[in-house]
């Protein structure tokens, strides 16, 4: 059924569609009408499942770990403060091999306080061992909970998951929505049924000690879930795309990337508006693409390889940024482009943080630059995009 | 001599990590008798995240998730939700902490356990300290001990602050069930623990738990300690059903000095420092006899 709806309502109805049995959340801006809607759904009906009011994130993802030990399939919600709060926790949910599904609605990290979008909560979530998806659009939003599922859920790889919805852009404005029935839902993802879990009658203990000489062991077997992961994807999104007939670019969306020779890589709903200017871009005779990063983790190394071994240049945009360092998707996808033979020349852009807009006119002018430096090399690995009293005008 | 009324069942293995003489030990064992095998326990950091002994070894006969310091009432609102979600009620599910990772650290997701009126047991076995990290001062550290952190002889010397009580705390949340255990009273201690499996919500149970290391200790004496604790007030064996307060055991009355002078970490006090401490107990068993003969 087509309906018009949020991000944040996409969310709620993704994890009623995956049959999630226990959700445990707590309220935080802009991530509340995702759980108001679940709310509404356990206590109309609509959704059996059980919904425990926690008293903070870090509860909420305490209390979803406790859960799925137990064999339920757990769903929670966050955002910025809330999901750096849960930071221990998300540690605890891959260690423990988990495939509890989340969204974040990413949101900027005060002091000072800000509500609106940027990307430093998730980022800052990169190495705790969950997927990391960033979302274009509030099908892919609900979509990606589905498959999400499937993929955590398999038994090469059961770790968690993190959707990550855009704040205001994606969680608060609507877009039609096609809501698939529950029917075909249930017939791709089946219920949550794990070769372990706690349960009386068999006393294991679940997250005991280890020594030093059995550790590494169990970090080396997470590795290998999170590489099954990128193959798992690929192929969960082709069973999708069967039964519900759209996909949304595996771990890496590229966008007229043929026969391009300068591509710009971002992450999130910018890159619609990328896709906007690509266009223009492209009618007027720029041979520009774009490459979206969907999954930020399993990163998508070789898909991003493979694209720059035929580039001029590559102009990658943060929306958060790694003090002392530079922005992570950028340094992801130059660490990915070493290894090519012909090595592109490769810029970073740092814009849009704290809900500041990155207009049309911005990624018209990240492609100019991009282009300009393709040709003489790069004079600044990272440009920080519109900000008040740098020398250069980007508006 | 009559037989006990403990049960013979155990659910402790040999083989557990503690030190000698470990009072938590005792806890856990009593605990488990009384709640039998259809039991989950959740366990935070703290001895007994140790204790079950290394992956893949369990000392106990139920199965054990361990979860995060802070998280110990989190985690049974989720065992809860998922038994309950499985259509699974006649399991009990426990969450097994220290003083620590109760009246400190866990303070906050043991409130929103309780307010849920979440399903579950809690116990917190109170040795104290941070024992498991080397003695270093809690929340429910009483006035007076030494610990690393409370080191005597500093400007500051031993601990200063009154110990939190977490009972009055837990009464205030309005539970069907709290109560003080100890290991010197193992009879009272399943009957308590028989009657919070029985009663459906919020139970919380007290434990007193006997440290050698921590409170410089003979592990011979951790029992005579635990009882001493009774004898003396320091720790009274009461129990708050709906609201309302009832002695299970007055103790003989003792001076407290005979508690603490048993103890290393309360070899430095003076005379009138003893005093200010016995004054303190007096009021707070004043205090108790009164909730008691007032319903409340």
């Amino acid at each position: 059924m087509r309906m018009v709806m949020t991000g944040n309502y996409a969310s709620a109805y993704g994890a009623k569609l995956a049959r999630a049995e226990v959700i445990a959340a707590y309220p935080i801006t802009p991530q509340t009408s995702i759980v108001e809607k679940l709310a509404e759904f356990v206590a109309t009906g609509e959704l059996k499942a059980k919904f425990i009011p926690v008293e903070s994130e870090h509860s909420a993802m305490a209390a979803c770990i406790a859960a799925q030990t137990a064999g339920a399939r757990t769903y929670t919600a966050t955002s910025s403060h809330g999901l750096t709060l849960m930071h221990e926790v998300l540690m605890w949910a891959s260690g423990a091999r988990l495939p509890i599904v989340m969204t974040n609605v990413s949101r900027a990290m005060a002091p000072p306080w800000s509500v609106w979008v940027d990307h430093m909560d998730s980022i800052a979530q990169r190495d705790t061992g969950w997927l990391q998806f960033f979302c274009q659009s509030n099908q892919e939003v609900l979509d990606t909970i589905i498959m999400a599922y499937k993929v955590c859920e398999s038994s090469g790889v059961m770790l968690p998951a993190m959707i990550i919805e855009d704040a205001f852009i994606l969680s608060h404005t609507s877009e039609p929505v096609d809501v698939p029935e529950q029917q075909l839902v249930d017939s791709f993802l089946p219920a949550y049924s794990p070769d372990l879990k706690i349960e009386v009658g068999k006393a294991r203990g679940f997250g005991s000690l280890v020594k030093p000489d059995q550790y590494m062991e169990f970090r080396y077997k997470a590795m290998l879930a999170m590489k099954e992961a990128h193959d798992r994807i690929l192929r969960v999104e082709q069973e999708f795309k069967h039964v519900f007939g759209r996909e949304h670019g595996g771990l890496l969306e590229r966008y007229r990337c043929e026969n391009a020779e300068t591509v710009l890589v971002t992450a999130g709903s910018v890159a619609a508006t990328a896709k906007d200017v690509v266009d223009a871009l492209r009618a007027n005779g720029q041979r520009v693409g774009l490459a979206r990063i969907r999954a930020f983790r399993p990163f998508p190394h070789d898909e991003i390889r493979s694209l720059a071994s035929k580039l001029e240049g590559i102009a990658v945009l943060d929306r958060s940024y790694t003090f002392g360092a530079a922005g992570a998707m950028f340094t992801e996808v130059k660490a990915s482009v070493y290894s090519c033979q012909k090595r592109p020349v490769m810029k970073n852009y740092i814009a849009g943080l704290g809900g500041r807009d990155i207009t049309p006119k911005i990624l018209e002018r990240i492609f100019e630059d991009i282009q300009v430096i393709a040709k003489r090399g790069a004079e600044d690995e990272v440009e920080w995009v519109d900000v008040a009293g740098l020398p250069r005008r980007w508006r | 001599m009559g037989k006990t009324t403990i049960p013979e069942d155990e659910f402790t293995y040999p083989g557990s990590t503690g030190c000698p003489g470990c009072g938590a030990n005792l806890v856990m064992r009593y605990l488990l008798k009384g709640l039998g095998e259809r039991t989950i326990v959740s366990i935070p950091a703290c001895c007994w995240a140790v204790m079950p002994g290394y992956w893949p070894s369990n000392c106990l006969k139920v199965p054990l998730l361990y979860t995060a310091f802070e998280a110990t009432g989190a985690a049974i609102s989720g065992l809860r939700a998922a038994l309950d979600v499985k259509g699974v009620d006649d399991v009990t599910v426990v969450g097994f902490a220290g003083d620590g990772g109760t009246v400190d650290i866990g303070l906050q997701a043991l409130s929103g356990a309780a307010e849920r009126r979440t399903d579950a047991i809690y116990v917190m076995y109170d040795n104290e300290a941070y024992m498991n990290t080397g003695i270093q001062r809690s929340g429910s550290t009483p006035w007076g001990a030494w610990t690393t952190t409370t080191p005597v002889g500093s400007s500051h010397g031993f601990k200063h602050e009154t110990k939190k009580d977490i009972m009055t705390i837990m009464q205030a949340h309005r539970i069907p069930y709290a109560a003080t255990v100890s290991p010197a009273f193992p009879e009272d201690f399943i009957k308590k623990v028989e009657k919070a499996k029985s009663i459906k919500g919020f139970k919380f149970i007290h434990a007193l738990s006997p440290c050698p290391p921590g409170w410089k200790t003979s592990p011979s004496l951790s029992v005579e300690i635990a009882r001493l604790a009774v004898d003396t007030r320091v720790f009274p064996l009461y129990e708050i059903e709906d609201g309302k307060v009832r002695i299970t055991r007055k103790g003989k009355g003792l001076p407290l000095v005979d508690y603490l002078k048993v103890q290393g970490r309360f070899q430095h006090l003076t005379k009138p420092e003893i005093a200010e401490m016995q004054k303190g107990v007096d009021d707070s068993w004043i205090m108790l006899l009164l909730k008691e003969s007032s319903g409340t």
